[in-house]
């Protein structure tokens, strides 16, 4: 039986298992939103901008192990989209972005709402794909999935010109796909790893380093395991977060330019790094001279070769899939015997002891202003450490990623790479849908959740009773902060001039505000809101001005030349 | 350093420009870069000249090895191999200048493949350093046009890059 190009998309997405949809309709996806509206096996999630349909697939994906979709028309609706699809791409997350184009004849003649879609996203996308023939259409969106989740994941985008959704053939979904210039190494290299299970066992201050490859991979069980049988300590992060359980004594903190004081110096002044699904950027490691001034022997467990050695030479790279890799590291851990060198361990801890001994996350308890680690502290309590946590991008991100204390994977979902404000309120949209029933809070500033404030819209019309945690400063915190460090004070249009009323405009859209100015109030309010399980609430806490993220390491110093609090 | 690069890609449309764009987004040279397809009419063959330290052509191959498209990757300059480039040079061949230029085409072993009454088309292949040679030979003013295809290269004796 022939099916038209529409039909196909449909029952690829069917035979995908795709539950959500996240999308805007347009002219030139018309068809397919026919025939989307003649079934039920796929639901469509109207979003109020093409971002939000990207950052909620996004969410969806960073919150599953599934591949979160996108569904938006040509020209404007690609475009808006493009901001979503760069953020999962620099954080590597499984998506597929279908996007209309104008009919074939059109193209190239300036139709209305043309744009390039393959060239405006080709170097934000792992693939992309336009599909000029219908015949091509069924094998095109297996191509798209398998390369989305295979590998080093990331976002495959697939545009499919008007008149091919009209055409017809006969349709039948390919079972596997085989691509003889895409074959991602899975397994570690034996040899390698043997190097490794050396380097680990001679170690007298080892350091284990975890980023978002233990997530995506969903290694953390395995990464735990390692990490107990070796008894060393342990970082994220800031995308590794809840790779390794947060409330372990093993676990330092998160590293880099806002990381601990004492994950900073033992990623410093270690003897052997076990670098684990991370790649060593800028924002971890600082500069790179600085970083290779201590001798180090280094091992870098990546999917991606093009990740090793790019800043950093390491000693022993193993390319393989971080779970994979980990499941066997540890067999030939434990088939060799391995035993800790328990006395040079001792030895490192308590020098871990006295930089712990720091306190370098403390700030002042007794403000009469709320403090907002002092809300983001009070949020770990009321949710017991459980919830999904979606943050925006600045001074908030940083203080969630340090006072919330994620045990789990999958429970910190931030735009890491990207670095995208507007990235937290539709990203937990997605969390929720692929999450039913679970706690998701949406960590904010006012200047952030401005930028997708539209999906407050959304979350009314599903229902989807997500908490936001806004941090007002009246101050694009972060922006500030920097103006304050390296540019004399001088503000220079970092102030929020002309907010609205938060509350109001909640309610506007059908939701629940919150006004929260007193510290005595921050622990009431918060409970109220996590009661109200079904609703949606807008906490706008009113936060100190002048509060800054500390330890801070300046752009381009080394990893420990760090400012703390106490040195202002 | 110079490196060149031989990359066995499909041939579709859009894989050149995956190429290109790599480079240019990720601030790699690219000196030449050539491309056609090959007796196997789904890849290209494509030969890039690039210059970098070992770091950064070692992230150029392994960048290139990441594109869906690309195939195989070599860098050639990392054992014996043969290199080629054709020029197309126009020059003015008027009078006495005439034989001269003849001579001088004959002694580089270039070929005149087009004639007119004031000019010679001269085809020459060589390495790049060769085509270099001919063009300061030449007296700059009697230099009309040059077009080169940049270089194409292939592995010396038994080695071979094929799917």
């Amino acid at each position: 039986m022939e099916l038209t190009g529409a039909e196909i998309v449909v029952k690829c997405l069917q035979a995908e298992g795709v539950e959500y949809v996240f999308g805007y309709p347009g002219g030139a996806v018309l068809f397919i939103y026919d025939e989307l509206f003649k079934q039920d096996k796929v639901k469509h999630i109207l979003v109020r901008h093409e971002q939000g349909a990207t950052h909620a697939a996004d969410g969806y994906s960073r919150s599953s192990d599934k591949v979160g979709v996108a569904l938006v028309t040509s020209g404007p609706g690609v475009t808006n989209a493009v901001t979503g699809i760069a953020t999962a791409y620099m954080d590597s997350i499984p998506m597929v972005i279908i996007t209309g184009q104008v009919p074939t004849h059109a193209i190239g003649l300036d139709a209305f709402q043309e744009c390039d879609t393959v060239g405006i996203t080709r170097p934000c996308v792992k693939h992309n794909f336009l599909v000029k023939e219908v015949k091509d259409l069924a094998v095109t969106i297996k191509k798209a999935f398998y390369l989305a989740r295979t590998g080093r994941p990331g976002p495959v985008l697939v545009d499919i010109p008007k008149d091919v959704t009209s055409a017809k053939c006969p349709f039948e979904y390919p079972e596997t796909v085989t691509m003889r210039s895409y074959n991602p190494v899975v397994k570690g290299h034996p040899g390698q790893i043997r190097k490794a299970v050396q380097l680990l066992a001679e170690a007298k201050r080892p350091m284990i380093y975890t980023g978002g490859g233990v997530i995506l991979s969903d290694a953390s069980k395995r990464l735990t395991k390692l990490v107990k049988l070796l008894g060393f300590p342990c970082t994220n992060t800031l995308m590794g977060l809840g790779g390794y359980p947060a409330t372990d004594p093993q676990f330092l903190g998160m590293l880099g330019m806002h990381g601990t004081y004492e994950a900073n110096m033992a990623m410093q002044n270690c003897d052997v790094l076990l670098a684990v699904g991370a790649r060593f950027d800028d924002r971890v490691i600082g500069n790179p001279a600085h970083f290779g001034q201590v001798q180090r022997k280094i091992i870098h467990i990546d999917i991606d070769p093009s990740s090793i050695s790019k800043r950093v030479k390491v000693d022993v790279p193993i390319v393989g899939n971080v779970s994979d890799v980990l499941e066997e590291l540890t067999r030939q851990l434990e088939a060799a015997g391995y035993k800790p060198d328990q006395k040079a361990l001792s030895t490192w801890w308590s020098q871990i002891g006295l930089w712990k001994s720091k306190d370098c996350l403390k700030y002042d308890k007794k403000s009469t202003i709320i403090k907002p680690q002092f809300v983001l502290e009070r949020l770990y309590e009321i949710t017991k450490g459980d919830a999904f946590v979606t943050s925006d991008v600045g001074q908030h991100q940083m203080w969630a990623a340090q006072f919330y204390k994620f045990d789990k994977p999958r429970r910190w979902i931030n735009s890491g790479g990207l670095g995208t404000m507007g990235f937290g309120l539709p990203a937990a949209m997605g969390v929720q849908f692929a999450n039913p029933g679970a706690t998701v809070a949406c960590v904010t500033g006012e200047a952030s959740i401005q930028m997708c404030i539209q999906e407050l819209s959304t979350c009314k019309q599903y229902r989807l009773p997500i908490k936001i945690v806004n941090l007002n400063n009246k101050y694009m915190g972060m922006v500030r902060q920097w103006q304050q460090f390296f540019h004399g004070n001088r503000y220079s249009e970092s102030y929020m001039d002309a907010l609205p009323d938060f509350v109001k405009l909640a309610e506007s859209y059908g939701h629940a505000g919150i006004k929260v100015e007193e510290p005595s109030e921050v622990e009431p309010a918060l409970k109220e809101a996590f009661k109200r399980k079904n609703d949606l609430v807008f906490l706008d806490f009113v936060t100190d001005q002048t509060e800054n993220v500390y330890p801070m390491v300046q752009g381009g110093k080394g990893l420990t030349e760090m400012i703390l609090a106490e040195e202002l | 350093m110079r490196h060149i690069i031989s990359i066995m890609l499909e041939n579709e449309p859009g894989a050149l420009s995956r190429v290109a764009g790599l480079f240019s987004a990720r601030g790699y040279n690219i000196e030449t870069l050539t491309v056609a397809p090959t007796e196997d009419e789904s890849l290209s063959r494509m030969t890039i000249v690039t210059t970098g330290s070992d770091d950064v052509v070692e992230q150029i191959t392994k960048q290139l090895n990441k594109l869906v498209e690309v195939v195989k990757v070599v860098d050639l300059s990392e054992a014996a191999h043969i290199e080629r480039e054709l020029m197309l040079i126009k020059v003015r061949a008027m009078g006495k200048e005439r034989e001269e230029m003849k001579r001088m085409s004959d002694i580089f072993r270039g070929r005149i493949i087009d004639v007119t009454e004031n000019t010679y088309t001269i085809e020459l292949t060589g390495t790049g350093a060769k085509l270099d040679a001919f063009i300061q030979a030449l007296e700059h003013s009697a230099i009309l046009e040059t077009v080169r295809t940049g270089a194409s290269g292939i592995g010396r004796g038994e080695r071979v890059l094929k799917v």
